[in-house]
């Protein structure tokens, strides 16, 4: 069974006297594993498709199973749960808290999931230790040049089922980009499935599969192989 | 999210800003201590209005002469005088439910003593009065029956007559003063009473009622120029006795059924009550003030919560995003303006203690720190922060998660 199933979905906005189609009837399946990155210019819906994908936005019509749930018609608090259990997000510009420290952005999504203090803890160490910042887990994230890297561990430590990433290197240097894709692709072979909005294309060539929108519809959808990203095991600690 | 950890997330918050939370509270802050000075000074005015009344006896009724009405000119009371000495022996002995019965006779007279001179109240009245006021001497004695059957010219003096023409620390007993020129011999200074209303109880000189009728007094002399004082058998016993004295007088004096009284009977306990309703409103009135000053202070909370609501738009889109429910975040903000407000509400409550006292050792104001006032003041400040918290936070929790994330 595919991870997601989305058939036929649709999205209109009705502002008044015009009707705008952002979607107009996207079929997609996603399997358990996939690294997939999405592309698209600005206007052609891959943003629409992305807030629905991560239960932020709701269809107008059609189907999105996740996980085997229809979660296109649940109400505003259920869609909350699905986001804390079944998700986990890494945005453009991170979004850490400021003047708190990595630990507790971590911790963030466990606290909204009710995990008690202790195991909480462990798990965020945990998950800060697997993106490479184990010994960082005090400093706060201004601090520190892998704040995404944060926003990452933030993303994984409710052992999601999906990682949404929407621009994840849009503001970032190459260099660091290029740490953040081997991080993702490090997830990716430890069985996690990954889907990322980029408008890059050398972006997108780490991915196993491109799926490109324009005018609300999928025009292009390859599986191909992903393009490894090269970093040398010795600078990347240096580097974080 | 567990209560305690939305309440550390709250309390971080407001550190973040840790001057505008604290101007935000001051409203709170002097909104509580203006209640709670406010009530404490009311409330300690009201409480030596009571312990006055209570040290003259509550026992006590006041019967004077009527207010004349002539050709509907009236007059105030005692204006038409109509009691009569006989009437006071028939209130002493016929009425089961009183006990004594005292005249009170008084004129403004100039008293003088060897150096110095005082204009005072020269009150003549029966060793009975004392009782009935439950008033004794700090020092002498005070006159008693044989000086009234006799006419003799001793005088007990009030603590002010005494600090006005000897001195504060000076020994009046045995000493001659001279009241409109007729020698008196001081045998007791009478115990402070201190202030009531206006006037200073202890701003009086007694002497028996037979001299003062004798010496100061000219005039007609059937009736008594002044009231009488009585004292109850009892404190359950006034209420009847102010109806005895009320009927018998009536049929003393003759007078029709239906028609009015030409004398009055009051009652110490219904001065009193007018006297504390006034302290009361007092209160009532500057608490009032105090707790529109608190509402002002509730409504700077509301409109920091709405710009801390704006500024972490991001914030919340975020938190939206990670799984945090709407009732989550109506939770977090309530219980950041809540703590805001019960903050200041105990600020509020050791500012206006602190204020109070000052103004006692100031002004020496009475000062009355009711338990449940301070109490009724932090529970107010919460519900001012629950009140003027609940739009900002359902704002926030109404804020759309992708246009929250994308806000600028």
């Amino acid at each position: 069974m595919a991870l997601i199933e989305i058939r036929d979905m649709r999205k209109t906005y009705d502002s008044g006297e015009v009707q705008v189609h952002a979607l107009r009837g996207v079929s997609l399946d996603i399997e358990v594993g996939e690294s997939v990155a999405i592309m698209g210019a600005s206007g052609s819906g891959k943003s629409t498709l992305m807030n629905i994908l991560g239960c932020l936005d709701r269809p107008t019509g059609g189907s999105y199973l996740l996980a085997g749930e229809e979660v296109a018609t649940l109400s505003r608090v259920r869609l909350a749960e699905v986001r804390n259990r079944t998700l986990g997000f890494v945005f453009q510009s991170f979004n850490l808290l400021a003047r708190t420290s990595a630990l507790e952005n971590v911790e963030l999504p466990l606290m909204y999931a009710g995990v008690p203090r202790k195991e909480r803890h462990r798990r965020a160490t945990a998950a800060l230790e697997r993106v490479g910042l184990g010994e960082r887990v005090h400093h706060h994230p201004n601090q520190l040049s892998g704040g995404q890297r944060v926003a990452i561990a933030r993303a994984l430590v409710g052992e999601p089922r999906l990682i949404l990433a929407d621009e994840p290197t849009g503001n970032l240097d190459s260099r660091t980009s290029i740490e953040v894709i081997a991080l993702f692709q490090d997830l990716v072979a430890s069985g996690m499935t990954v889907v990322l909005v980029t408008h890059e294309p050398d972006i997108a060539e780490h991915a196993g599969r491109i799926v490109e929108i324009r005018d609300g519809l999928v025009r292009r959808d390859e599986r191909r192989e992903p393009k490894p990203a090269r970093v040398r095991a010795d600078e990347e600690g240096a580097q974080a | 999210m567990s209560l305690s950890q939305i309440f550390l997330v709250a309390l971080r918050a407001l550190l973040r800003n840790k001057m505008r939370s604290f101007l935000t509270t001051l409203g709170v802050i002097i909104g509580v201590g203006a209640v709670i000075a406010m009530t404490a000074i009311g409330a300690g005015a009201k409480a030596r209005v009571e312990k006055t009344f209570e040290s003259m006896g509550s026992n006590m009724l006041m019967v004077r002469s009527g207010a004349s009405s002539r050709g509907g000119v009236r007059g105030g009371a005692g204006s038409q005088p109509s009691i009569t000495w006989d009437d006071l022996e028939a209130i002493r002995t016929e009425v089961s439910a009183v006990r004594y019965a005292a005249p009170l006779l008084g004129t403004n007279a100039q008293v003088m003593a060897e150096g110095q001179n005082w204009a005072t109240n020269v009150q003549g009245t029966t060793p009975d009065y004392f009782t009935i006021t439950n008033w004794p001497a700090s020092r002498g004695t005070l006159f008693d029956e044989s000086d009234v059957a006799m006419g003799t010219k001793v005088a007990v003096l009030g603590q002010s007559v005494v600090d006005n023409l000897f001195g504060p620390f000076s020994e009046p007993i045995g000493q001659q003063v001279r009241i409109n020129h007729v020698p008196f011999e001081v045998i007791g200074v009478a115990k402070t009473k201190g202030q009531m209303g206006h006037g200073d109880q202890d701003d009086v000189v007694f002497i028996p009622v037979s001299t003062f009728r004798a010496k100061l007094q000219g005039g007609l002399q059937q009736f008594i120029a002044g009231s009488i004082y009585v004292g109850a058998a009892s404190q359950e016993a006034t209420t009847r006795a102010e109806e005895e004295i009320t009927s018998l007088l009536r049929g003393r004096h003759r007078i029709r059924r239906g028609a009015e009284d030409d004398f009055s009977v009051r009652n110490r306990a219904e001065f009193a009550a007018a006297q504390m309703e006034g302290a009361e409103t007092m209160t009532s009135l500057l608490a009032g003030i105090a707790l529109v000053s608190l509402l002002v202070g509730g409504i700077g909370i509301m409109n920091i919560m709405l710009v801390s609501v704006t500024e972490r738009t991001r914030e919340i889109g975020l938190r939206m995003a990670i799984g945090a429910k709407p009732l989550d975040i109506l939770t977090q903000f309530m219980v950041e303006a809540v703590v805001l407000s019960i903050v200041g509400g105990l600020l509020g409550v050791a500012f206006g203690l602190g204020t109070a006292s000052w103004l006692v050792a100031r002004f020496e104001w009475p000062m009355l720190v009711q338990p449940e006032i301070v109490a009724l003041a932090i529970g107010f400040s919460g519900f001012v922060g629950i009140a003027f918290g609940l739009w900002p936070a359902l704002k926030a929790s109404r804020l759309d998660p992708i246009q929250a994330l994308r806000y600028e």
